[in-house]
């Protein structure tokens, strides 16, 4: 895992929850996972401007990183922080889930 | 049918379809082979019927017996509980991960976690199947059980169609895969799995019959290739599955012309003076109380004066009530089991199903290696299992017994009033030897009678034996057959008694007779001396008259001459 993300609990606990660490599993540049970051931007960008933070990891390029967030469907939006851990599946084209997803709505 | 594994690599030749060998016990001959070589095949069952074990078993005979590394998807177990629970089958997982010849990918799907909100695919799981199959050159996987993720997705269009292609994709890459699914109702499988891995498809089944539980086998379809279709018993032991096919081993045993001793002197002489032949089965049938045991006892003290092992299965009595029964007629068990010739085994035949039981004994077998096997008594399996199946049962057990040269001794209890010739299990046509025990009662009291009922390729006596049961042990006696009847016990004193006064009575009659014949030979004797004397005095006294006669008419010649010489009487014309 990328160490830079992985805040200490104490850092995560003053943001509290209000910056948003997220995680896109995709498989190549798809046009579905290029739909489901550019969704997902739009989104946040919409929501929390500036308190999300978005990693995108492509399986393809490393695979060994699939199980850590037990992937198996891809686009795979992982909602790192706030816990608890949140997994979002597919495009992300249905805005509502989406956000009742990332309990930002 | 299927039959001994030798003949798989023969059928692979000819049928062409390569197959991935299981080293399961027993299934490779069942279905020639194994399992179809780089296709995926499923293994469908209700809960608790071993799929996860069977696959497991799979993937590490594979790793370990054909060098063929495995990729375990777990879908249920995490790789601990997984390592844990197979580890009573004696496989290590563990051990096997650390040299890389499995890897096990445990993949938690909890539906409270997901949202889906759009099109997706399973490429995750491609790729995690591919870089755990890249990573150690699997050539096996496991996917267990694949149905979690009908649970966790709710797109099941998206997933029946990512599900085709995993299959697809999982042929391609020439794995040769197992696909555990749980039992559906009416179907095969709860999610239609059959649907997509159409190649081979093994239904495992766990049926509790009378609060017995068999678990039993079936290759439901095998395409392109022969299998047997049967049901077959198998058995979760300490050393994995292992499969029984029922008409597996075929009639090849060698047949041994060494004999070896029943460890009664009057019963090996009944056999032609040699014992029993090596290898063979004996059954010793007989009614309660008639010695049976204690003749299986006579039998393993005789194999261990001989220095061979032998094994006890004892279904009725524990290890030292035996010994100490034994004792009571002077057979000393105890010191045999210290030396490690004798072992027990020892348990009620309800403690499990007939096929366990049949695994236990073949493991004891194997383990111990004996020479001699006793199985007392054989009747009370019948408390677990239809007729047939203890017949089935012990039709293998004794095929087994013969492959390994083992010879074996059946007690069978038959019922009171119960035709004798007819053992309850329908056994005695597999047997070699038959000596039937029974009682006899008569005059108040019980003995015991002995007869070989059949004994292959042995001349044998067809006589009906005493046997008697006393702290010296155990003898065999003749019988004694008086006016057509077998007598035995103090009734055969009696009637010898009675019949050597008889005979007494007999003799002393033909004495007499023998003495006025002597009388009356003498009498005859004296008078032919009598009349032989009288005969000779008549004979004198005619010699006396006839000489008398001559000398008168010689002197009555001479007077005439004379006569003639005074008157000069001339006659010389005469």
């Amino acid at each position: 895992m990328p160490t830079k993300n992985s805040h200490p609990k104490a850092i995560a606990k003053k943001q509290k929850v209000r910056k948003l660490q997220l995680r896109l599993y995709v498989a190549g540049q798809t046009p579905r996972s290029i739909a489901a970051l550019a969704n997902l931007k739009q989104v946040c960008e919409e929501r929390v401007p500036g308190k999300y933070k978005i990693e995108v990891i492509d399986l393809l390029k490393k695979p060994q990183l699939a199980s850590g967030d037990q992937i198996l469907a891809v686009p795979t939006l992982v909602r790192k922080l706030p816990e608890p851990i949140r997994k979002i599946i597919g495009d992300l084209s249905n805005k509502e889930k989406l956000l009742i997803g990332l309990d930002i709505a | 049918m299927a039959t001994n594994g030798k003949t798989s690599n023969r059928s692979r030749a000819l049928r062409g379809l390569p197959k991935t060998p299981t080293g399961i016990t027993g299934f490779d001959e069942i279905t020639r082979g194994g399992l179809p070589k780089g296709r995926p095949a499923l293994v469908c069952g209700g809960a608790g019927c071993g799929k996860t074990l069977f696959a497991a078993e799979f993937l590490v005979r594979g790793a370990r017996e054909f060098n063929e590394p495995g990729v375990f998807v777990a879908f249920e177990e995490t790789q601990e509980e997984l390592s844990r629970n197979v580890l009573s089958l004696g496989f290590d997982l563990n051990q096997l991960i650390r040299q890389k010849k499995l890897f096990v990918d445990y993949v938690r799907i909890e539906r409270s976690e997901i949202q889906e909100t759009g099109e997706f695919d399973l490429e995750g799981l491609f790729i995690r199947l591919n870089h755990a199959i890249d990573s150690i050159g699997a050539k096996r996987v496991v996917l267990d059980t694949l149905e979690a993720l009908f649970s966790a997705l709710q797109n099941e269009l998206i997933l029946r169609a990512e599900l085709r292609r995993l299959f697809r994709w999982l042929k391609d890459k020439g794995v040769t895969a197992v696909i555990t699914a749980e039992r559906g109702q009416g179907a095969l499988t709860r999610y239609g799995l059959e649907e997509y891995v159409a190649d081979c498809v093994v239904l495992l089944d766990n049926r509790v019959v009378e609060q017995m539980s068999t678990r039993r086998l079936r290759v439901v379809k095998y395409r392109g290739s022969f299998h047997g279709g049967d049901e077959y018993p198998f058995l979760i032991g300490e050393n994995g599955i292992s499969v029984l096919p029922v008409t597996s081993l075929g009639l090849t045993h060698e047949a041994s012309s060494q004999c070896v001793s029943s460890g009664v002197a009057g019963l090996d002489a009944m056999l032609g003076g040699r014992g029993f032949y090596r290898g063979t089965s004996i059954l010793i049938s007989g009614t309660a109380g008639s010695g049976k045991t204690t003749l299986a006892a006579k039998f393993i003290e005789a194999a261990c004066k001989r220095k061979e092992r032998s094994l006890y299965f004892a279904f009725e009595e524990s290890p030292s009530q035996i010994t100490r029964n034994m004792k009571s007629v002077g057979i000393d068990l105890a010191p045999i089991v210290q030396e490690g010739l004798l072992k027990f085994h020892a348990n009620r035949p309800t403690y499990q199903g007939l096929e366990m039981h049949l695994v236990s004994v073949h493991d004891a077998i194997k383990a111990f290696k004996p020479k001699v096997v006793v199985v007392d008594p054989v009747t009370n399996l019948q408390e677990i299992g239809s007729e047939r199946e203890v017949k089935s049962m012990l039709t293998r057990l004794l095929d087994f017994l013969k492959m390994h040269q083992v010879t074996a001794m059946f007690t069978s209890l038959t019922s009171g009033g119960a035709n004798l010739d007819q053992t309850e299990l329908g056994v005695s046509s597999l047997m070699d030897s038959w000596i039937i025990v029974r009682n006899l009662e008569s005059s108040g009291e019980r003995s015991r009678a002995l007869y070989l009922l059949k004994s292959r390729g042995q001349a044998h006596s067809n006589q009906v034996r005493e046997f008697v049961l006393s702290k010296k042990g155990l003898d065999l006696l003749d019988v004694y057959v008086s006016d057509g009847e077998v007598k035995v016990g103090s009734e055969k004193l009696a009637q010898q008694a009675r019949d050597q006064e008889k005979a007494l009575i007999a003799r002393e009659q033909g004495q007499v007779k023998n003495l006025s014949l002597e009388r009356y030979r003498k009498t005859i004797a004296a008078q032919i001396e009598a009349l032989k004397a009288d005969l000779e005095v008549r004979e004198a006294e005619a010699r006396i008259e006839l000489a008398t006669q001559k000398q008168r008419m010689a002197n009555t010649g001479k007077a005439q001459r004379i006569m003639d010489r005074h008157r000069f009487v001339d006659r010389k014309e005469e």
